[in-house]
């Protein structure tokens, strides 16, 4: 790639080469499709131009087999790429079970990152190469969306809910990230840079960014400060659920059916109380939802998840 | 009589058709719009449902059913007075009381809000609101956003069916030739009608 | 109506019809003052009406997209401020969807023609179609208010919460004129679909309708029945707006991509709205061009339809990468493939067509040879985007500018010039420069590709949409495509300066100097008021050209 004009993006991972690939096969596709009508419009304009003698006779007005093949084989040919393509995209949503998960907060215009350890950075995010990495993302004001052309990735952030991507970048170097979602005034200079290292690299660089406390120390501060503790704290008079090694663990529900505690819904537990109240408990308590901004309810819910093995405890 | 055949027609009956379809295609547009708001109100009951039952035992049922009763009466007499024009005679007095029914809808609308304001569940702008929760708070703004949508179009109804009465008295309206004005009139009353019939249960009935 | 109902000649004063000598020699004719203009219910004067209001839109929209483009001339947008860069591309779009490409051919050449090629009179309601004109220049001012007033920053999409609680602009304004605009289409799509059911001359059976005239019956579907969507969409960010009674809004567990699923259902729709008139007009050219029937007409009549149905199912591809389920994402992804066969069938149909006919490379005819070219870059552009997994990189980049572009301004502006120059003659009775419009039609051709080429690459390369700053490494390819804008630019100017010139000193056009079929060509050019001496009579199909095909050399 020459500095003067680039024709083709960088890629970090080997999903981005699989997308090139998908893109250039397409292509191949699409112009073996698109060329007939070009070479025969030119051939047909030269030939049969008016005033020009030529055969004309038997001129055809309809051949309903040529129509029906030319709608179905390329129909057909689609398919095959459709279900190439969709293999891939569906690959994005099945993360590996062990992805280091990093919380992205995203806001007029800045990204906020804060690894598991609770090292935090704005507008850069560094990863170690060759590791599966899923991004927890959620917005504090409108819909933005993370795009890292080098990945092929791209994963809008919706007020009110999480969206995640997960990736494995292979390729140490910095490449671009970017807002994709138009947000406002700033937003084309909502952006920043993916800096993926070599896993020694990336945790002698955990360590030299260093942390006052991980993220799930800092929600346990806020779970006693906000009042959570008073009722869901096991020592409790008020009849609350107990917290304590509830993540992804299935919960019953007062309205019948049952859901998966994933971080959905802590979060929605925490914002929405009355949404999905757990079978036998009251529904008493209140919304959080003007108390805590997005990064408060991160904290919280990482701290959930790191209540493990309630019932040993009890 | 230039009432009669209009510049693009060649007959009268062809003229009629015109007009006839023209409306449907124009309620099959309403329709849509309102379809819209249905939508918001599907959505917000599967994603709160326990939050939309509670806020819609919270509604004046009675008063709702009450106005369905008014709105229902007053389509009889509309349709009523649309057969008896298509026969030529003019029903000024059927349709004047089908109006009478039409307004008596948006007193009782009125007198709902008003109590509605009163316990603090309307969310006009600058009223003093207290919701149990978020969702019940969207499940109102959109029943306001509705019924007060409807009630623009009610009174558009009302609007027409007036001009339609004060015609037929003074007799400028010649019947049955033209009796399509009243038949699609009737027609545009009714689809305020039938959207009543699905706001109704869908604010006050979702339990 | 049958045959034997047809009104005969000496009985025309029962058929309402009542002409001045004046207006049976041109509707040009009937009156000449500006109150016979804004007063008319003659759908060829509301024609002219909308022609003269949609170009006034269309260089209003344009400049907006030049100061965009110059101020993108460099990396770091000197001209403009963010906020101001925002406001401009966001004009443009608005401007441009709303005020040009709804209302553009369906509003004037459908207004002028529909009735013209079915042999009728008028539109099926006359007044009801100057309203809609009024309500359409109501909601022009409404738009230019919001102009005045500062503008409107959200984008043409309105997304919320952006738009319900960020933005600082005029976006009530904007959403009221929009919304506006929508009954003005509404009733207009109503006033076609009436039309082309009750006002057809006496044997012009569905099979015999002319494929603009399917296009146009299509389009008016998806006015009615998707505009009110749209209208009520963009009630609710209002009454959130304005009001704060919110409903997307997640602080009271609303949801913005409800908002999304409703603003495609009628904006995706949109896209067939604009283009399926120009497929419909392509096809009359195509035909015209080789003097032939056009190749299939059930299967081109027939796409007309089945992209209009399919149209709206497929509103979910603009949401691939917002957080919408995984399943949702590869249905639409499928449909979104499959609403691109009938597409692809028009365009191999149009290719057959031309096989042994007598190819005309007059203006018309080298606008719809544009068109197929861009549109076929453009519907291909589209699968790529359909694959999930491209779209996923590509979405909301450059590339989906380039994509959109290709059809709307590619294709739909072409097409629309094509109208223009094929039925000027028709209009006002004049013709004008051949070779000012073959140029004008090349040039319009390389200037696009030039504009719009390099923005494929840019998107693949990773430059997101509605950027003012961006990255050095992108500044040849924008400089490129900045030039390109300039010679597009100059090469839309370019036919009003001739076909203004035509209006005053063209030679008289004759009825039909395209030597062609349609009802349209049988009356003269100017048409009279009442568009036929006598109601026609239909007995033969569409495109009937195999006369002039005796005689040829057997080569």
């Amino acid at each position: 790639m020459s500095d003067f004009i680039a024709l083709w993006p960088g890629a970090a991972s080997a999903y981005s080469r699989e997308v090139d690939l998908l893109i250039g096969a397409f292509t191949v596709l699409i112009v073996a499709l698109s060329a007939p009508v070009f070479i025969l419009i030119v051939v047909f304009a030269t030939k049969y131009r008016r005033g020009k003698p030529a055969n004309r006779r038997h001129a055809p007005d309809r051949n309903v087999w040529l129509e029906v093949s030319w709608t179905l084989v390329p129909f057909l040919l689609l398919i095959g790429f459709y279900i190439w393509s969709t293999h891939l995209f569906a690959g994005l949503y099945h993360p590996p079970a062990e992805a280091l998960e990093i919380d992205v907060i995203a806001k007029q215009w800045m990204w906020k990152f804060r690894h598991p350890e609770g090292q935090g950075e704005i507008n850069e995010l560094h990863v170690p190469a060759g590791e599966p990495v899923r991004l927890v993302m959620a917005s504090q004001d409108v819909v933005h969306s993370l795009f890292v052309p080098a990945l092929r990735l791209k994963q809008d952030v919706v007020p009110g809910r999480y969206t995640s991507m997960w990736f494995t970048a292979d390729t140490p170097g910095t490449y671009r990230l970017a807002c994709a979602e138009f947000c406002g005034a700033d937003h084309s200079v909502m952006g920043g840079s993916v800096v993926v290292m070599e896993p020694a690299d990336y945790a002698r660089w955990l360590e030299e960014t260093g942390t006052d406390r991980t993220l799930a120390a800092e929600g346990a501060v806020l779970f006693r400060q906000r009042g959570c503790s008073g009722c869901h704290d096991p020592a409790s008079t008020v009849h609350a659920p107990d917290l304590a090694g509830l993540y992804m663990r299935p919960v019953p529900l007062e309205s019948g059916g049952t859901v998966i505690a994933d971080a959905q819904y802590l979060r929605d537990s925490i914002l929405l109380p009355q949404a999905q109240i757990a079978a036998g408990y009251p529904p008493i308590m209140p919304t959080f939802a003007n108390v805590l901004d997005e990064e408060e309810v991160l904290k919280l819910v990482a701290y959930i998840q790191s209540l493990k093995g309630g019932k040993e405890r009890q | 009589m230039a009432d009669r055949v209009r510049e693009p027609y060649a007959a009268p009956g062809q003229q009629r058709e015109a007009a006839m379809m023209g409306m449907y295609i124009f309620l099959a547009s309403e329709t849509m719009l309102f379809s819209g708001l249905f939508l918001v109100a599907l959505h917000l009951r599967l994603e709160h449902a326990p939050e939309v039952v509670a806020a819609s035992r919270q509604m004046h049922y009675f008063i709702g059913a009450a106005n369905t009763a008014l709105l229902l009466t007053s389509s009889l007499l509309v349709a009523l007075a649309v057969e008896a024009a298509r026969e030529g005679r003019a029903r000024p007095a059927v349709l004047a009381t089908a109006i009478l029914l039409g307004l008596g809808f948006l007193a009782l609308k009125a007198v709902e809000y008003r109590m509605e304001y009163a316990e603090g569940i309307l969310p006009l702008p600058g009223a003093v609101t207290e919701f149990s929760s978020p969702a019940r708070h969207a499940f109102m703004n959109l029943y306001l956003i509705a019924t007060a949508l409807h009630a623009v179009h009610l009174s558009i109804g009302l609007g027409l069916l007036a001009t339609l009465a004060v015609r037929l008295l003074r007799g400028t309206l010649p019947l049955p030739e033209r009796s399509i004005v009243m038949v699609n009139a009737g027609l545009y009353w009714h689809l305020v009608d039938v959207i009543w019939i699905f706001l109704y249960p869908v604010f006050y009935l979702a339990r | 109506m049958t045959l034997q109902e047809r009104p005969d000649r000496e009985n025309l004063a029962d058929t309402g019809l009542s002409e001045t000598p004046a207006e049976r020699v041109s509707y040009l004719r009937a009156g000449h003052t500006l109150k016979s203009w804004l007063l008319t219910t003659d759908h060829k004067r509301i024609a002219i009406l909308y022609l003269i209001s949609i170009t006034f839109f269309f260089f209003v929209g344009g400049a907006a997209a030049a100061l965009v483009r110059l101020d993108l001339l460099t990396p770091a947008g000197d001209l403009l401020s963010n906020e101001g860069y925002n406001r401009a591309f966001t004009l443009h779009g608005v401007i441009m969807v709303w005020f040009f490409l709804i209302p553009s051919i369906p509003n004037t050449f459908g207004n002028f023609l529909l009735p013209l090629m079915i042999g009728a009179r008028d539109l099926a309601f006359p007044r009801l179609n100057l309203l809609s004109w009024y309500i359409f220049m109501l909601a022009g001012l409404l738009t230019l208010a919001v102009l005045i007033l500062g503008g409107v920053d959200t984008g043409w999409t309105f997304y919320t919460p952006l738009s319900s609680m960020f933005a600082h602009g005029q976006v009530v304004l904007a959403a009221t004129a929009v919304f506006v605009a929508g009954f003005s289409s509404i009733l207009t799509g109503l006033n076609f679909i009436v039309t082309v059911h009750k006002l057809r001359c006496p044997g012009m059976t569905w099979g015999r309708l002319p494929l603009f005239v399917w296009s146009i019956y299509a389009t008016s579907l998806i006015l009615v029945l998707a505009t009110p969507v749209l209208s009520i969409t963009l009630a609710l960010i209002a009454a959130e707006r304005l009001f704060g009674l919110g409903v997307f809004d997640p602080a009271v567990g609303g949801d913005p991509l409800l908002y999304q699923h409703l603003f495609w259902f009628y904006s995706h729709p949109a896209v067939y709205i604009m283009v399926l008139p120009a497929l419909g007009v392509v096809s009359e050219l195509v035909a015209a061009a080789a003097r032939k029937p056009i190749f299939g007409y059930a299967f081109v009549a027939g796409s007309s339809m089945a992209i209009a149905v399919l149209g709206f199912f497929v509103w979910g591809h603009h949401m691939f990468v917002s957080g919408q389920s995984m399943y949702a994402s590869a249905v639409f992804s499928f449909l979104s493939i499959a609403v691109a066969i009938p597409s692809g069938v028009k365009v191999y149909n149009w290719t057959a067509t031309l096989y042994k006919g007598h190819i005309s490379l007059d203006p018309p005819f080298l606008f719809a040879m544009a068109f197929i070219g861009l549109f076929v870059v453009g519907g291909l552009t589209g699968l790529i985007l359909a694959m999930l997994a491209v779209d996923v990189h590509v979405h909301d980049t450059y590339f989906v500018v380039a994509h959109f572009h290709y059809i709307m301004v590619g294709g739909a502006v072409s097409a629309f010039f094509g109208a223009l120059h094929f039925w000027w003659p028709k209009m006002f009775g004049r013709r004008y420069s051949l070779v000012w419009g073959r140029l004008s039609a090349l040039l319009i051709f390389l200037g696009f590709n030039l504009t719009f080429f390099p923005q494929f690459l840019l998107g693949y390369l990773g430059m997101p949409r509605r950027y003012h700053v961006y990255p050095p490494e992108f500044q040849v390819l924008h400089v490129l495509s900045s030039a390109g804008a300039g010679i597009l630019g100059l090469a839309y100017l370019m036919p009003f300066a001739y076909l203004f010139y035509a209006l005053r000193y063209g030679p008289p056009a004759g009825d039909n100097p395209w030597g062609v079929t349609g009802l349209e060509w049988q009356t003269r050019s100017p048409p009279p008021k009442h568009n036929f001496d006598a109601v026609p009579v239909v007995d033969g199909p569409p495109y009937d050209y195999h006369v002039e095909m005796e005689g040829d050399e057997d080569g």
